[in-house]
């Protein structure tokens, strides 16, 4: 194989966050519509390699994937080590917008899978004008705990191996080999006690299921992607939100709850089409 | 159900390797019928068919018959694929001292997934959910 380097840079961004000076790895590739990717709980921007390395993709949209702060090359903040971490709806809300205004992104897309997938719906809910489209992928309106989280976060078991445990039946039993132990591998990296920090958003705060009637989808469009496989954000949740939000779902046959690192050539074949009518649509409106 | 477990666990060398600091005994319930599985540096070396009056064990896996045989289908069935999926639906229980499955999670879960290639799993009853 002859050495080649991806298009996609890699940079870090400092900037106040939530209140404190943080230090933000954010990788890019492409230009045209801003395009922020948010990932799942416990892992990190990698899981969009599959998009950031994707011409049909880059040619039209500027897809942004930044690591949140704590995961993957984003430091957690200065003074991390006197606290728990501990996702909340309002400090996840509030860094999306805060890191979209530094890039100063005009009305961007937003994607998010799982936690991310969760965030876009209180995103709809909160900001519908601020984005030009919402993209939920597995978003479901709350997930209640179904195991025992403290088991992620003690200094007798081995965290990567067990988020990795954890979450490994969520990719689809058919995603082939390589992108099932790529997905793994992010879990097994993840920092002491962060997947089980993003948990308490996903399984506790983050519930939106008492305000999905108030989204309306007409006012910012909202698309909706599940995997048949996801026995977590389950395609029923996600089928739920879109009656009562007016979303446009797709159940993704052969993909689970990692789309779009578990199997991204896959997923993008389902995603294409989806970005093809938020670029219609602005072409619309432009006319 | 679990009579070629031993084989498909200790012939599968990458299995074996990341289970090889595992030594324990846990239980498998299918119904009312109790299996205990020793496990000896990630090989299985016995299983012992019920009935017990005193078993004693690390921790217990316990479904209905038919729920073991979704979840090992020859074909994967949505909702089906993970124990922790069974878990979430109410059909598995797991009991007793969670350490050693938790420390060990993606072994034991290849052990149970090994329970469920080609003819170790019952005959499937009907069509799959």
């Amino acid at each position: 194989m002859s050495p080649r380097f991806e298009p996609a840079i890699g940079r870090y961004l400092h900037l106040d966050l939530l209140g404190q000076p943080h230090r933000l790895y954010v990788e890019e590739a492409g230009s045209g519509i801003p395009l922020i990717c948010l990932h799942t709980a416990g892992s990190d921007g990698r899981q969009y390699r599959g998009l950031l390395n994707d011409a049909r993709i880059t040619a039209n949209y500027r897809v942004i994937v930044f690591d949140m702060p704590w995961h993957g090359k984003s430091s957690p903040p200065a003074g991390w080590q006197n606290d728990d971490y501990r996702l909340t709806s309002r400090d996840y809300v509030r860094m999306i917008l805060e890191i979209s205004a530094a890039l100063e992104l005009d009305r961007p897309v937003v994607m998010g899978c799982s936690i991310g997938g969760r965030i876009v719906l209180h995103l709809a809910h909160e900001h519908p004008d601020t984005f030009r489209a919402i993209i939920g992928l597995e978003s479901s309106p709350k997930v209640d705990p179904y195991y025992d989280t403290s088991w992620l976060h003690r200094a007798d078991v081995h965290g990567g191996e067990v988020c990795a445990g954890i979450v490994s039946g969520l990719v689809a039993p058919t995603a082939p080999d390589e992108g099932r132990w790529e997905t793994l591998w992010h879990y097994m990296q993840s920092g002491p006690g962060v997947f089980k920090g993003d948990l308490y958003f996903y399984m506790i705060d983050g519930d939106i299921s008492d305000k999905l009637d108030q989204i309306d989808a007409r006012r910012c469009p909202l698309y909706l992607l599940t995997g048949e496989f996801d026995y977590s954000c389950t395609t029923e949740g996600t089928l739920e939100v879109a009656r009562r939000t007016g979303a446009q779902a797709t159940i993704m046959k052969d993909l689970g709850h990692f789309p779009m690192s578990e199997n991204p050539e896959k997923f993008i074949g389902y995603l294409l089409p989806v970005l093809e009518q938020i670029r219609a649509g602005k072409q619309a409106t432009a006319a | 159900m679990l009579e070629n477990l031993a084989a498909r666990v200790n012939q599968d060398a990458n299995l074996v390797r990341r289970g090889r600091s595992v030594s324990t005994t846990f239980l498998i319930a299918i119904d009312n019928a109790d299996h205990l599985v020793r496990v000896a540096e990630g090989k299985v070396v016995e299983i012992k068919p019920g009935p017990f009056i005193t078993p004693n064990y690390s921790f217990a896996l316990r479904a209905s018959r038919e729920s073991w045989d979704k979840l090992w289908s020859e074909q994967p069935i949505p909702g089906f694929t993970d124990i922790f999926a069974l878990v979430k639906k109410k059909l598995l229980r797991i009991e007793g001292d969670l350490h050693p499955l938790m420390t060990h999670l993606l072994y034991f879960k290849g052990v149970i997934a090994a329970a469920g290639k080609g003819a170790l799993a019952a005959p499937r009853s009907g069509g799959a959910a």
